[in-house]
Order: C-alpha cells, then sequence, then structure tokens
C-alpha cells in the first residue's frame, strides 16, 4: 500500500511549462514519474504532451524524450525497447505516454503491432475523450452525448472501449487510472513497471478548456467521474478482471451519484436534454452491472 | 541552457532538436494567474493533499512538511484550495484585479 | 575471411546488413524487397547475425521504430520499396529531421493503381526531398559496399542524416551475380560501432523534437544542407578508401564515368540503365560516335560541380530518366539542366522518359536515343524536347 508521505519529493516535472492551469495530464505526468523513478524515457507522439513540454529549445521533462509523429508512439516505442536491449541496457523503463487520438484512432495500429508482439514497455494513453491538441474535436474516446467542435450537436456513438480492445491482445496488464485517486494510481504505476511484456495503463483525464470546465474542480471531476459509475476503475491481470477499491462500491446503483452530478459541471454536456442524459444514465447502470458480474473471472479465453 | 542562454547565432544552436529540462519553459506562468493561493499555516494539518494535486508542480514541501508555493509558475488553476479539507489555502484575487 | 559466393541482389542487401553489425532491423515485407527480411530473419534466428530483429506491423512502423532504435545509439537496417517507402514518407521526413545515421535498402519498384510489382525509379524518386542520401546502383557488388559504405558517410559527424541505397526490382533483386564480401575483421576496422551524434540517455535527459517556432526551425534545416555539401565530399572519398582496402572496384564515388573525356554527345542515367548504356556507348564508338555515358550514383547530394565537369564541353546530352514528374519532366533531367545552368554555350538536352512499370530498356534503346541526340547536335536544335521512349501509338 503506498503512502503519499513517503513519495519522493523529486519532481521529475519542472513548473512553468506551456499545459493550461489546472491540467490533470501535467499532474499525471508528475505522479507516473514520482512511481517510474528517474530511469524512465518517455515516447510521445503529437498530443497536448508534444505541446506542454515546453517550447524548443527548452522543456520541461528531466527524463529523455523522444518525440515522434501522431501515428507511431507504439512503434517507435518498439524500436527504442529494441535499441537499449540490443546494447545490453535492462534497467530503463520504456513509456510511450500518448493521448486518446493518438492511442485509439490514428495510434491503434501501432499499439496493436506492439502489443501483438509482446513489447516490454508501458503504454500509456491519457484521455480527455477529445483532440485536445488540435482544440477539442471529437475521437473515438469521445463519450455518447459530449460536444466537441466536430460533434456540435454531442456525439451520437458510443466511446470506444480501448482497455477491452487491449485485453483481447492478451497481454499482462491493463489498468484503468484516476489521477484524484493517488495512491491507486501510484500503485498501478509501481506495479506496471514490475512486470515483463506489454503493459497498457488507461487515464481519465479531466481537461479545463476541453469540456468547459473550471480548472480548480479537475480532482473533483475526476471523483465524480469514479463516484457515479462513469469511470470504472480497474485491472485486467493475465487476462483477469479485477475491480480496484475505489470503484468497488459504486458497482452497487444505490451508492453511486446520478450521473447528472458529473454531467452538470461540464460545459460540453450542458446541452443534454433529459432524456441523453437518462440514455447516459442507463448505459452506465448497465455498464456497472456487467463489470459486477464478471469482476474476478477472465474476460477472455 | 537557462532563458538568458537561448542560443542567437547557428554556431550557438544544437544540431538537433534537442532541449535540457529547465523551470520555466513557457516563461514566467505566474504571470498568467488571476487569483492566487494564500496558505493559513493555523489551519494546515499537513495532509499533502496540495502538494499531491498541484498539476503545476510548484507546491514542495518544507522540512516540517509544510507547503511552499512557487509564486513564479503558479497558474492559478485553484485545485488545491478546492482539495484542501481545512480551508488552509483559499484563493484571493490578485492586486490589481478588484 | 573474404568470401566469393553468387546469390540475389535482395540476399546481397541483407548480407550487407549483416556485414555492417546492423544492431536493429525493423521492416515490413513487400515485393520485392521480400527476400531482404526473410534473410536476415534466417540470420537473426540462427544466431549469424546479433540483431533485434523487429516484425512491424506496417512500414509507416517500420520507419518509426527505426527512428527509435537509432535514437538509442543502435545501428539500424531496414528495407522496402514503392507503397511501403510512401506509406513511411512523413517518417522520412522525421528520420532526418532527427539526424538519425538510418540506413535502407529500397529495391525500386513503380506506385499503382494499376498494381504493378515491376521496376522503375518513381517510389524513391518522389522522396528526392526528405533529406535522405540517395545512392541507385548498378550491380550486386554495388549494393553490398554502396551499403556499408553508407553507414560510415552517415555516421560521420559530418554528416548524421540517413541513406536510401536504391536498386531496381527484379532486375537486381531477383537476378544473382557474383560478389566479394570482405573479411569481417577488416571490416570492423573500416566500419567501427556507431558513436551517436545524440541519443536518448538516462543520465543525460533531453527531449527530442519538442514544439519549436520560427525562431530556431529555418537553421535546424539549414544544418541539413549543409550535412548535404560534407556528404558530397565524403562519398567519393570513402568509396576511394573501401576500394583501395578490399582491393574491390571503385563505384565513381558521385558518378561513373565511361568513354567521356572526348565524347561529343553523353547519355546520362541512373541504375541498371546506367550499366546498360555502358554497352550502347562501346557500340556507337565502334560505329564512330564520340559518344560517353554518366551513370550517376549518388542522387542525393546532387553531383553539380560533377556534373558541370563532365558536361561541359559536350554538344548534346540525352537524359534517360525512369520517372516523371507529371506536368513537368524527368526529375533527373531537370536537375542535371540546373546544373548545367550557368555553363557557356552549355550543350542541348533531351529528355527521354523509359523503362517505367518495368518496361525493358535494352542497349539497342539507348543507341537509339543516343543517335536521335546525335542528329539534334549536328542539326544544332531539338525537335522534341520530351520523347517517351519506345511508347505504343
Amino acid at each position: 500500500m503506498v503512502s503519499l508521505r513517503e513519495l519522493t519529493r523529486e519532481e521529475l516535472i519542472l513548473p512553468g511549462n506551456a499545459s493550461c492551469a489546472g491540467c490533470t495530464t501535467n499532474l499525471s505526468i508528475k505522479l507516473a514519474l514520482k512511481a517510474l523513478g528517474q530511469k524512465t524515457i518517455f515516447v510521445v507522439p503529437a498530443c497536448c504532451t508534444s505541446v506542454l513540454q515546453g517550447v524548443f529549445p527548452l522543456n520541461s521533462l528531466n527524463i529523455p524524450v523522444l518525440n515522434i509523429s501522431f501515428a507511431s508512439a507504439a512503434a517507435a516505442a518498439s524500436g527504442v525497447v529494441a535499441g537499449l536491449r540490443v546494447q545490453g541496457i535492462d534497467d530503463v523503463t520504456v513509456v510511450g505516454w500518448a493521448g486518446d487520438g493518438g492511442t485509439v484512432d490514428i495510434g491503434i495500429q501501432a499499439l496493436s503491432g506492439a502489443a501483438e508482439r509482446g513489447t516490454d514497455f508501458i503504454y500509456v494513453c491519457y484521455d480527455n475523450e477529445a483532440y485536445g491538441n488540435t482544440g477539442m474535436q471529437r475521437s473515438g474516446s469521445t463519450p455518447m452525448g459530449a460536444w466537441t467542435t466536430t460533434t456540435p450537436k454531442g456525439k451520437t456513438e458510443q466511446k470506444k472501449d480501448m482497455p477491452l480492445i487491449m485485453a483481447a491482445h492478451k497481454i499482462p496488464y491493463i489498468a484503468t487510472l484516476s489521477p484524484s485517486y493517488p495512491t491507486d494510481f501510484i500503485e498501478k504505476f509501481q506495479k506496471a513497471k514490475g512486470i515483463k511484456g506489454t503493459k497498457y495503463l488507461h487515464i481519465l483525464i479531466p481537461c479545463p478548456p476541453g469540456w468547459r470546465t473550471d480548472p480548480a474542480v479537475s480532482i473533483e471531476l475526476g471523483r465524480l467521474a469514479v463516484q457515479t459509475g462513469a469511470w470504472t476503475l480497474f485491472e485486467i491481470e493475465r487476462g483477469t478482471l479485477s475491480i480496484s477499491a475505489p470503484s468497488r462500491p459504486f458497482l452497487d446503483k444505490a451508492n453511486r451519484k446520478p450521473v447528472q452530478a458529473y454531467l452538470e459541471k461540464q460545459g460540453r454536456f450542458r446541452h443534454l436534454t433529459q432524456q441523453e442524459t437518462s440514455q447516459i444514465q442507463t448505459r452506465i447502470d448497465e455498464t456497472s452491472e456487467h463489470y459486477s458480474k464478471v469482476n474476478q473471472t477472465r474476460l477472455c479465453p | 541552457m537557462s532563458r538568458k542562454e537561448l542560443p542567437k547565432s547557428i554556431h550557438e544552436m544544437p544540431f538537433t532538436c534537442l532541449s535540457p529540462a529547465v523551470k520555466g519553459s513557457a516563461g514566467r506562468t505566474g504571470s498568467w494567474r488571476t487569483v492566487r493561493p494564500v496558505f493559513d499555516r493555523g489551519r494546515c494539518t499537513k495532509c499533502l493533499l496540495c502538494w499531491v494535486y498541484c498539476s503545476e508542480a510548484v507546491i514542495s514541501r518544507d522540512e516540517k512538511d509544510y507547503p511552499v508555493i512557487d509564486y513564479e509558475y503558479c497558474k492559478g488553476c485553484g485545485i488545491c484550495a478546492h482539495e484542501c479539507p481545512t480551508k488552509a489555502l483559499t484563493m484571493i484575487r490578485e492586486a490589481g484585479g478588484e | 575471411m573474404t568470401l566469393t559466393i553468387v546469390d540475389s541482389g535482395s540476399h546481397v542487401a541483407g548480407l550487407a546488413a549483416q556485414a555492417a553489425r546492423a544492431e536493429v532491423v525493423a521492416a515490413y515485407p513487400i515485393t520485392p524487397q521480400t527476400a531482404i527480411v526473410e534473410l536476415i530473419a534466417e540470420l537473426v534466428s540462427s544466431g549469424k547475425m546479433r540483431s533485434e530483429y523487429i516484425c512491424v506491423e506496417s512500414e509507416h512502423s517500420a520507419m518509426a521504430a527505426s527512428v527509435g532504435a537509432s535514437a538509442c545509439g543502435a545501428r539500424t537496417f531496414t528495407a522496402t520499396s514503392s507503397h511501403g517507402l510512401a506509406y513511411m514518407h512523413e517518417m522520412l521526413h522525421w528520420a532526418s529531421g532527427a539526424r538519425l545515421p538510418i540506413v535502407m535498402a529500397v529495391v525500386n519498384r513503380t506506385i499503382g493503381p494499376p498494381w504493378n510489382i515491376l521496376p522503375d525509379l518513381s517510389d524513391s524518386i518522389s522522396q528526392r526531398d526528405t533529406g535522405w542520401l540517395q545512392f541507385y546502383c548498378a550491380s550486386h557488388q554495388e549494393i553490398l559496399d554502396t551499403i556499408i559504405q553508407a553507414y560510415k558517410i552517415c555516421e560521420s559527424s559530418k554528416v548524421l542524416l540517413p541513406a536510401m541505397v536504391c536498386f531496381e526490382g527484379f532486375i537486381l533483386s531477383h537476378t544473382s551475380m557474383p560478389f566479394t564480401i570482405p573479411d569481417q575483421e577488416k571490416l570492423d576496422s573500416f566500419l567501427p560501432r556507431f558513436k551517436p551524434g545524440w541519443k536518448l540517455d538516462v543520465d543525460n535527459p533531453m527531449a527530442h523534437g519538442t514544439l519549436s517556432s520560427s525562431d530556431y526551425f529555418m537553421e535546424l534545416r539549414y544544418l541539413i544542407q549543409e550535412a548535404m555539401d560534407n556528404a558530397r565530399e565524403l562519398i567519393p572519398a570513402v568509396d576511394k578508401e573501401y576500394a583501395e582496402t578490399f582491393k574491390l572496384p571503385y563505384h565513381g564515388g558521385l558518378l561513373e564515368e565511361t568513354f567521356c573525356d572526348n565524347a561529343e554527345i553523353l547519355v546520362i542515367s541512373m541504375g541498371t540503365i546506367g550499366s546498360e548504356a555502358r554497352v550502347a556507348i562501346e557500340k556507337l564508338r565502334n560505329k564512330g560516335y564520340r559518344a560517353g555515358s554518366v551513370r550517376i550514383r549518388s542522387f542525393r547530394p546532387f553531383p553539380i560541380e560533377e556534373i558541370k565537369k563532365v558536361c561541359e564541353r559536350a554538344d548534346a546530352i540525352a537524359v534517360i530518366d525512369r520517372a516523371i514528374s507529371f506536368g513537368m519532366e524527368g526529375q533527373l533531367s531537370t536537375e542535371i539542366q540546373r546544373a548545367l545552368y550557368d555553363v557557356k554555350d552549355r550543350p542541348l538536352v533531351l529528355n527521354f522518359i523509359a523503362g517505367i512499370g518495368g518496361r525493358d530498356v535494352t542497349a539497342k534503346d539507348i543507341e537509339e536515343m543516343a543517335t536521335h541526340t546525335a542528329k539534334c547536335a549536328r542539326d544544332g536544335k531539338i525537335d522534341q524536347k520530351l520523347t517517351w521512349h519506345g511508347l505504343r501509338t
């Protein structure tokens, strides 16, 4: 059990970079690097992180970073892993750090290939549920009902279930995370670091400019996502699903806050009708019930 | 390299786009904010949540585990004050605002 | 131990990667390159080649993985053709912009639609602006030598750019010729371990490729042009050094000249059309023509001064392009004319498009083009600037 007090005081992300005020991606990098330590290499495709790093010739991440093209995070990371291995370097953690666009849409081919090859790296999808870097256009990870610049009336399609897609790749470790639950967050990163093979971590990222929210409530939003069941924290270890402690109480509808509590704080859901909100609520109820049923079981053969 | 040492001629350039990590890679981001956090030591229980949740890594811990805020780069997002369980941190308007 | 064997052009490329001690190979199969990746897979799995081999899921990922590996300081090799090269276009820019000395064998094949697996140079010529060195080979020995030389040139701190070693599909890849592989120990002295210009290093953490503005970008790109200028000097020097060290033929450095000294008519081409041209030129000489042939070996960097020198006193030049830039003309022809622009009394230049989509270009075809050019020289004017040779009418 991780103690926040015992976390290292060293910051591998330096303040004053180009991230927005209240950016939970910036926070996630901070926490991830506290878990992973200094012997870490990030491979970052086009995404908010390419920009928040800082403007050349300055940068804010005090680890080696290979910025790469939008579609290539997992492929470039595969190359880094091979390049280190052939030189006998075996104590460095390689992390593909990509947004939802570079994971779920344009980056999915490279990710699927890397996972199928069992590439020994951690792939992190930090998900603000749209193409944040280019101004909030919809992605495959945008949830149903959300406004984006390319779904002005609200997205009509479902959010792509990336953790389940990764489960079908039979990789050893998958987890969903939220920086609003920092001990769970850090434990999952530490666990991933200790496992050989492809590890997939998916972080829900409240995004003030993209979600049209007050930056001050960024952490509260992550909590509400879990408390309403809109986001479930879990692990899939060697194919078996296990719901994480913070989400377990909320599998029971009696404990869940109505999804309205989560949606009403976000401008991107302001246009929703009551009918649309109740559709979202139904979807959440079905998903949570399903998770209850399959908790502690193998998801794939 | 610091902001003072930014290359001025091609001879001072790195031959490829490599950047070292520095504070303030986007400038003095403290100038972005319109509100700032104010710390009331008397209310603080040293829970460290502000240190954990600060999205800019401008909050550090002193030897006694009280938070120390780097106002040079604090963007005034308000997360620390919102999450502080004892209201030891509150947000006030920057001087010059109403 | 020096080894002389007979094998296919594709296998030569794989053996060159082995001889050069490539440490990471990330490649995706495509006709007519497949035999290269298959040979390397065999060499790696049998332990004969100490390399990490990544069976990537696309060519775009092949180049992305190559960038990742080279950025760690590993000597990296890959191979592709045609559509595969086109698919990785974005990443070609990334490799040169990141100043990574990746060497890639390009087995030239045309690009569809319609599907066509046969050779022309349109795949690699259309990548000429990407900041990659480009070599065009005409024999199996040259493929071997050029891949090894390319590492030496590209890994030089004065260059640090990636290189394509191009050779025509089927004509070279699927035919067999004898060639000699130098002794490995001597090769290791000629080409020592890769010392990267930069690398991802936890002991010296830097971010590569962060967002930039117009403040510094132009200078970064200028440095690539400067590296190309340095490569232009290094290429003939390394070719000479290699030939002398291993007692193997000198390939001409930037370009190979045949009977050019007193030539009135020149045929300029690249790849196997260039070796076929030597046969044609000999025949023409026997018929009394003062004809010569230039085979351009280094297309990038382009041998501007060398072309000027060899072409200055010719009356007319037939430039044979195995590709075309639609809406303009053959790319080699345009670049030759640019090289000759400042020459007083410069020669006439005729452009022949030939061999597109794998159509055969024989010595007889080249003779026809050359005699036609000679006639224009005698008449003092060009009847048709651009001719698609052998086009069905």
